[in-house]
């Protein structure tokens, strides 16, 4: 294969990349437009709202409670022998839990559980013509199946945010109190000093803005799917891979602008 | 009716349709026939608006379909019907559910008016009574009658049907022409079919065009078929080695007269 040849593709593929981030913007015009029917719309809305804050509570108990345990657990290795007061742990288990963990962990979590899942149900649409015959119907298609996912995900996730932050807190106690790592009063002492309330503010701004990423790169991916299961395949890891990047970026950039 | 008007269709560096002009005739069966590739299923989509052409028109009576915006769209969308090769049944609603979705999203039918509906199409399919079923618990020619229910449910001008026989049995298939060319009848709907079965070809075909490798190769009706010495046409009916050992055993045959049978 000639020299010429090589540039010409991955230039081609550079571009291509370009052209679906103009698609993805152009689309955002057609996800938004006015409902058919709101009645419709609201039953998907409670749909998804279900599936999205039920399905993944599971998922996301057991990650938080684990993240905090974990994060008590290094800190305290950290902080051992030092003249760090013990309390500080606690401190620490919170605020990491409310500004970072519980907003960016979950959020990669379900990346990989509902964005996958979305890429995968409306690629499955697409190849079953299932699409085309709402559209033949008179059904905006991009409204109707994207709308309902974006609006139930900026609304359930930061409540599984919150649960997220509460349930890893509690995780942090569970694995320091009992064990004698500290005691009671020391981990709840942790917990009520130097709370800042911008930083619940900072963790929701972070879960919504995080929650409309992650759908819209799943439903992009699964809606625009061409070929077959294989191709289905791709596009669903591509939604969690880009999704993953998108929400990797998107919390430095929230960090540095909420912070500074 | 609908007409097509100097249809070009193009893939990439691929030429799919080449200039197709066609009138599909009001309130009759068209058929839109020929072999795999020919372009049939590109055509039928360019129709229905899920293609743009390359080139070329479509009009609806006097609407210029390819050039109208977003309402004119929906609004001619909302006259139209369409059976997909596949049914596109939505798997996790039930049947009647099926059915009544496009009354849920575009009517304001009340409950009771629209279960009278589900209940009159499935009738009309012969399929009384699956309403509580899901699509995966039917038979395939079943699913195409609930694809039929749904198409005509919002009492369509225009029914489009992709491939409707493929993958049924001979009786099934001609069930199913027999059902649709009912239907166009009854409701003097415009249908247009897409299909290669020549069974659909000679007893429904009122009016049919014969696509060759994305140019229209023949057009007449079911009784022009056997006239014609149209060489595409000829090689299309008579490609099965079957049916050419049979016409071959007919002719040398002296008590059979071919021209009786055909």
């Amino acid at each position: 294969m000639s020299q010429i040849v090589v540039i010409q593709r991955k230039l081609y593929m550079k571009l291509s990349y370009l052209s679906d981030l103009g698609k993805f913007v152009l689309w955002q015009k057609e996800v938004f437009r006015k409902p058919e029917n709101w009645g419709m719309y609201y039953k998907e809305l409670i749909r998804q709202m279900y599936d999205i804050g039920i399905g993944s509570l599971p998922i996301v108990l057991l990650i938080a409670i684990f993240l905090g345990a974990v994060t008590v657990v290094q800190f305290y290795y950290q902080m051992e022998g030092t003249l760090i007061p013990p309390y500080y742990i606690g401190y620490i288990v919170r605020d990491m839990m409310i500004i970072e963990l519980a907003p960016m962990v979950t959020c990669l979590v379900l990346a990989g559980n509902v964005g996958s899942t979305m890429a995968a149900e409306i690629g499955g649409m697409r190849q079953k013509e299932h699409i085309d015959a709402m559209e033949i119907m008179g059904l905006n298609t991009s409204s109707y199946l994207i709308m309902p996912k974006l609006l139930a995900a900026a609304y359930v996730i930061p409540i599984l945010v919150c649960v997220a932050a509460l349930v890893g807190i509690t995780g942090g106690y569970l694995a320091s109190v009992p064990s004698g790592l500290f005691t009671h009063a020391e981990y709840v002492q942790g917990l009520r000093a130097f709370f800042i309330p911008y930083n619940v503010v900072m963790m929701l701004v972070k879960s919504v803005v995080f929650a409309l990423i992650l759908v819209s790169v799943s439903c992009f991916q699964g809606y625009f799917v061409k070929g077959g299961s294989i191709e289905l395949g791709a596009a669903s890891t591509r939604a969690v891979v880009f999704g993953d990047i998108m929400i990797l970026l998107a919390d430095y950039f929230i960090a540095v602008v909420l912070t500074t | 009716m609908i007409r097509a008007e100097g249809i070009f269709k193009q893939f990439g560096d691929q030429e799919v349709l080449k200039g197709i002009d066609f009138t599909f005739e009001a309130g009759k069966t068209n058929l839109i026939i020929g072999r795999s590739g020919a372009g049939k299923t590109v055509l039928l989509k360019i129709l229905v608006g899920l293609f743009a052409p390359t080139q070329g028109r479509v009009w609806y009576n006097d609407i210029d379909y390819t050039n109208l915006d977003k309402k004119g769209i929906l609004a001619i969308r909302k006259e139209v019907g369409m059976l997909f090769q596949g049914n596109a049944l939505f798997d996790s609603m039930t049947i009647e559910e099926n059915i009544r979705f496009p009354m849920d999203m575009f009517t304001p039918m009340t409950a009771k008016e629209k279960q009278m509906r589900v209940d009159e199409v499935l009738d009309r399919v012969s399929l009384g009574g699956v309403n509580p079923k899901y699509p995966s618990e039917i038979s395939g020619g079943m699913q195409k009658r609930v694809g039929i229910a749904r198409a005509i449910v919002l009492k369509p001008k225009y029914l489009f049907c992709d491939e409707p026989n493929s993958g049924l049995d001979p009786k099934t298939s001609i069930t199913i022409d027999e059902l649709i060319s009912d239907i166009t009848d009854e409701e003097n709907i415009t249908t247009i079919i897409n299909t290669h079965d020549m069974n659909s070809v000679m007893e429904i075909g009122e009016n049919i065009c014969l696509l060759k490798e994305g140019k229209l190769a023949w057009n007449g009706n079911k009784d022009q078929v056997l006239d014609t010495d149209n060489e595409e046409l000829e090689a299309f009916i008579f490609a099965s080695p079957f049916l050419q050992k049979l016409v071959e055993a007919a002719k040398n045959n002296p008590k059979v007269d071919i021209d009786d049978i055909l």
